[in-house]
């Protein structure tokens, strides 16, 4: 193809950057290289100064960047030589992104001592996680741990990039808002408050470190037999945050799902999302929009929720057997309501929402409904917790240790799923896969939103009548890989389980063809054959065909 | 099995294949000589700005076409012999067919300027245009300035691009305010203001004499009739307007006008062939339209007619409201039922502009009977059903301009200005009153 090999050649028209930019990227780059300093265990004298100096540094040197970028512009869209920067097409820098984000996850999760965690005399911090002690100490009286690092440093690229976010869409308030609210999650509710709930905790008294917004089955360790435990022993205070957790499982998420949309949560509060929307913004185009990825995306999300559900039904069952008295219902009662509550909900949709379904999706549900009932009977009949499993047979013989069935299924989903899913490919590969690859096939929570909105929401993105012109900058742009010109174009209504709500279809669309809206469930999926603009006669004699 | 050949895979022929498709199970075969697959012209643009990649702009996946048993014919047909019903290929190549469409769209308009041939000269309607353009500018370094040449819409897209490199561009523009043959003044006037913001250099009331070749033939510089002024560039856009791309018809036979001459069941004068599209001509133009709309949106209705009319379904074109759209550089448009540039003498027309000079509309109505006749809008999107259902139960322009609200189509949180407007005009009312 002529073209794109002449681009690829050429290339220079908006790609360098202006003396602003530059700057931008100066202090940036200073700002990370004292980390890197302190990552090399290089002994940085005033900790609290050196790491204030670094996070500032990151925060102004985007803010500048994004200054040079946008702020001699007249308002609109800026998405020009998007596809021409290394960085945003995949080039090198990206390569580079995504191999460096990606190195540091796998450090991060699984070789915290090499960031300094716990190395120094007595056990105290060095390095780099040492660098972030004053900071923790400040919130939460304690020294910092890699998670620490890691809910800062996260904490300042939502805060960064959120602010290049809403400079870059300056003209659109729905983006401003959205983005807002983010930072504020994030900044508050995910990073501040739990740190400073910590200060509470004293030798009588334990809170587990706890992000309200953060909900099962994302917060997949929500139910574990140590955190109901902590939750319960810390009286009035802990029960109600058990009973919040409850609450937004089963009546506050989909209660906001049916009035807006999963958006609420996936682009509005949570902070997968939140980073996904800042800091991957510019990386939305390169989600793969392919019917084939489309069908991968539906068995992968799926399997996940599956795999959640039971992991979190036998983990619950197991301290429910034994330890009957102390709880109110027994591993039996509580594995009968799981499987009648499942059935009734999975016989219900069916029924009522049978002309929804297509059939792969039917078939699909049957097997996943089949494989978790057989599940559910099989941990009434079988203590997990007894049957220990040999680790040398899955590892080479390199482990000989053995595990019981049920933490070992725990810890395969919270290493599989938890760390390499979520973290390391959902966040590492951003520069390569997109932003949103693990919202898009492996969120469980994304999954049961899904489908929730898919089937009982209000939400939808309208289409404007016949204005569509088939341009692509509406599928270009979904971050999420849906075909969004696939609807329009037909004049069709998009009501699809995966679509996050952000909004960037609309924003992008040069002819104003797409609105993201609430109404009522009916006429929400309109199917013209022959879209509007054409003589009404015409519209009749195919839609009453 | 009847075979239907569609010559011209653009939005009137693909949405023929596409419809007949689902209609039936004949053989269709879509000749191209410019790509392989379809893609969307209207994004070409984005291409070139990097927004998208060529492969963006093409709506079906390459497996799209072999699975819908839609037989994809690249080449250039040089003659329609309609005795032997069969279509005749410049490499020699003969091509059968029991129906014939014809939907091979438009070509640039060029008016005999000295040197309009020069390389480095382009229109912006084919993808061979984006690849010229790639050429002769891909930077600002390569090309240090560009002259565009005709007022319409391609020709502020052709701007938007070569803006969005870096490129100085000098814009000709025939009339004495940009589009204003389509526009009324105030649009047309806040369209030249939003123009010039962008750091374009428009020259309003201004022709093209000639384009200067340098030794190696190529661009060097192009001259203005009304001054004389000499402007270097490297690369001159033709984009004033477009016509029918009917040359290769001319001894077939077809009763050509400027376009191919359709009846309003599509037809052409040659039982079983038809033309949709750019290039067909309508003998008596429908309502208030042209006889030839180089319009995306009618090439597509025309596309679903012909689909039913082939299939069977004897159908008229009677396309319903008008309506059409588009975006000067970061201002989108979108218009319903017809204001006139001029407004005609039954026609009174009504314009709100907002202090920030991005945002305005026209509304148009009958000066006597007060129906709503029209609106524009810029910088404020409108749902295109609740217009298409006001036009058609006649609703009057104070309904209108009260239940405004009702057909905001702008995303949720965006600022509202129908009470504004409201206002506006009613007070106007009064003091025509």
């Amino acid at each position: 193809m002529a073209v794109e090999r002449n681009m690829a050649l050429t290339g220079q028209p908006p790609k360098s950057l202006n003396t602003i930019q530059k700057i931008g990227v100066l202090i940036g780059i200073s700002g990370l290289l004292v980390l890197l300093l302190a990552a090399f265990n290089l002994n940085l004298p005033n900790k609290g100064l050196w790491l204030t100096m670094s996070l500032s540094a990151l925060i102004t040197g985007i803010i500048i960047f994004s200054k040079g970028s946008y702020d001699k512009k007249l308002e609109g869209i800026k998405n020009d030589g998007v596809w021409f920067k290394s960085m945003s097409s995949r080039g090198v820098l990206a390569w580079i992104a995504g191999v460096a984000l990606t190195g540091f996850y796998i450090v991060l999760y699984f070789f915290a001592e090499l960031l300094g965690l716990g190395q120094g005399v007595d056990g105290t911090n060095t390095g780099l996680v040492g660098l972030f002690d004053p900071l923790s100490r400040l919130l939460s009286g304690n020294p910092a741990s890699q998670w620490f690092v890691y809910g800062t440093l996260y904490t300042v690229a939502i805060v960064g990039f959120g602010i290049k976010f809403l400079m870059k869409y300056k003209h659109n308030r729905y983006e401003q808002l959205r983005t807002m609210s983010v930072m504020f999650f994030q900044t508050a509710f995910a990073f501040v408050i739990p740190e400073l709930m910590a200060r509470l905790n004293s030798d009588t008294f334990s809170l587990p470190y706890n992000d309200l917004k953060n909900m099962w089955p994302l917060n997949y360790y929500a139910f574990e037999q140590w955190r109901v435990d902590q939750f319960i022993n810390a009286q009035n205070i802990g029960l109600f945050f058990l009973i919040l957790a409850v609450l937004m499982v089963f009546v506050i998420s989909p209660w906001l799902t049916y009035k807006y949309g999963k958006r609420w949560y996936c682009s509005w509060v949570c902070g997968c999302g939140g980073l996904a929307e800042t800091a991957g913004d510019s990386f939305r185009q390169l989600s793969d929009k392919s019917v084939k990825a489309w069908k991968l995306e539906r068995w992968m999300i799926n399997t996940v929720l599956v795999f959640s559900v039971i992991m979190t039904v036998a983990t619950i069952s197991t301290f429910l057997g034994y330890d009957a008295t102390k709880y109110w219902f027994t591993k039996n009662v509580f594995l009968i309501s799981v499987g009648v509550f499942l059935t009734l909900l999975f016989t219900g949709i069916l029924y009522f929402k049978r002309d929804q379904l297509n059939n792969s999706a039917v078939k699909g549900a049957v097997g996943f409904f089949i494989l978790t009932i057989a599940f559910l009977v099989l941990i009434a009949f079988v203590d997990l917790s007894q049957i220990q499993i040999q680790a040398k047979y899955f590892s080479f013989g390199l482990n000989d240790k053995s595990y019981a069935a049920d933490s070992a299924l725990r810890t395969f989903y919270g290493f599989g799923i938890g760390s390499i899913f979520s973290g390391v490919i959902g966040t590492g590969f951003y520069p390569i896969l997109g932003n949103r690859v693990w919202c898009r096939m492996g969120c469980p929570m994304a999954g049961i939103m899904g489908i929730q909105q898919k089937l009982f929401s209000k939400f939808r993105i309208t289409t404007n009548g016949g204005q569509c012109i088939s341009c692509g900058n509406c599928s270009t742009y979904c971050e999420q890989g849906i075909d969004v010109r696939a609807y329009a174009q037909k004049g069709e209504n998009i009501v699809r389980s995966s679509c996050v709500g952000c909004g960037i279809c609309s924003a992008v669309c040069p002819r104003g063809v797409l609105k993201l809206e609430n109404d009522s469930l009916d006429g929400r999926i309109n199917s013209n054959e022959i879209l509007l603009g054409n003589d009404v006669d015409l519209m009749d004699f195919v839609n009453n065909k | 099995m009847e075979h239907i050949v569609i010559i011209g895979n653009g939005i009137s022929g693909v949405t023929a294949a596409r419809h007949i498709r689902k209609m039936s199970d004949k053989k269709i075969t879509l000749v191209s000589a410019e790509t392989d697959y379809f893609f969307s012209r209207t994004a070409l643009m984005y291409v070139y700005m990097g927004h998208m990649k060529f492969e963006h702009t093409q709506p079906y996946e390459n497996w799209f076409w072999k699975k819908n048993r839609i037989e994809l014919k690249k080449g250039y047909v040089s003659k329609v012999d309609h005795q032997k019903s069969q279509l005749i290929f410049d490499s020699g190549e003969n091509l059968k067919y029991d129906k014939l469409i014809i939907a091979t769209g438009s070509k640039p308009n060029k008016f005999g300027w000295p040197g309009q041939d020069l390389d480095g000269v382009m229109g912006m309607y084919h993808k061979q245009d984006l690849e010229n353009l790639e050429k002769y500018a891909p930077t600002n370094k390569v090309c240090k300035r560009a002259v565009i040449v005709g007022g319409g819409l391609i020709g502020i897209e052709l701007a938007e691009m070569l803006n969005s490199r870096g490129i100085p561009v000098t814009f000709l523009v025939r009339e004495d305010s940009f589009w204003n043959g389509v526009l009324p003044p105030g649009e047309s006037g806040m369209i030249n203001r939003h123009i010039k913001n962008h750091h374009i250099d428009l020259r309003l009331g201004m022709n093209l004499k000639e384009i200067i070749a340098d030794d190696n033939g190529k661009v060097k510089a192009a001259v203005i009739q009304e001054t004389g002024e000499v402007i270097d560039c490297d690369v001159v856009g033709l984009t004033a307007g477009v016509s029918p791309n009917v040359n290769f018809l001319k001894d077939s036979g077809i009763e050509l006008g400027r376009g191919i001459k359709v009846n309003r069941f599509l037809e052409t004068n040659i039982p079983n062939i038809y033309a949709i599209g750019d290039c067909a001509e309508q003998h008596e133009a429908i309502g208030n339209r042209r006889p030839i709309e180089a319009v995306w949106y009618t090439g597509r209705m025309m596309g679903e007619t012909v689909a039913q009319t082939i299939c069977g379904n004897k159908l008229e074109y009677k396309p319903g409201h008008w309506f059409n759209s588009a975006k000067f550089l970061d201002i989108e448009y979108q218009t319903y039922g017809w204001v006139f540039g001029k407004p005609k003498e039954y026609e009174a027309q009504f314009h709100w502009i907002h202090k920030d000079d991005t945002k305005c509309i026209t509304v148009s109505y009958h000066k006597e009977t007060r129906e709503f006749l029209g609106i524009n809008t810029f910088g404020i999107r409108m749902r295109h059903e609740t217009f298409d259902k006001w036009l058609t139960e006649k609703k009057d322009v104070d309904y209108v301009m009260e239940h405004l609200a009702e057909a905001n189509f702008d995303p949720e949180f965006f600022k509202h200005f129908e009470k504004d407007i409201l206002n506006a005009f009613q007070k106007q009312q009064t003091i025509n009153a």
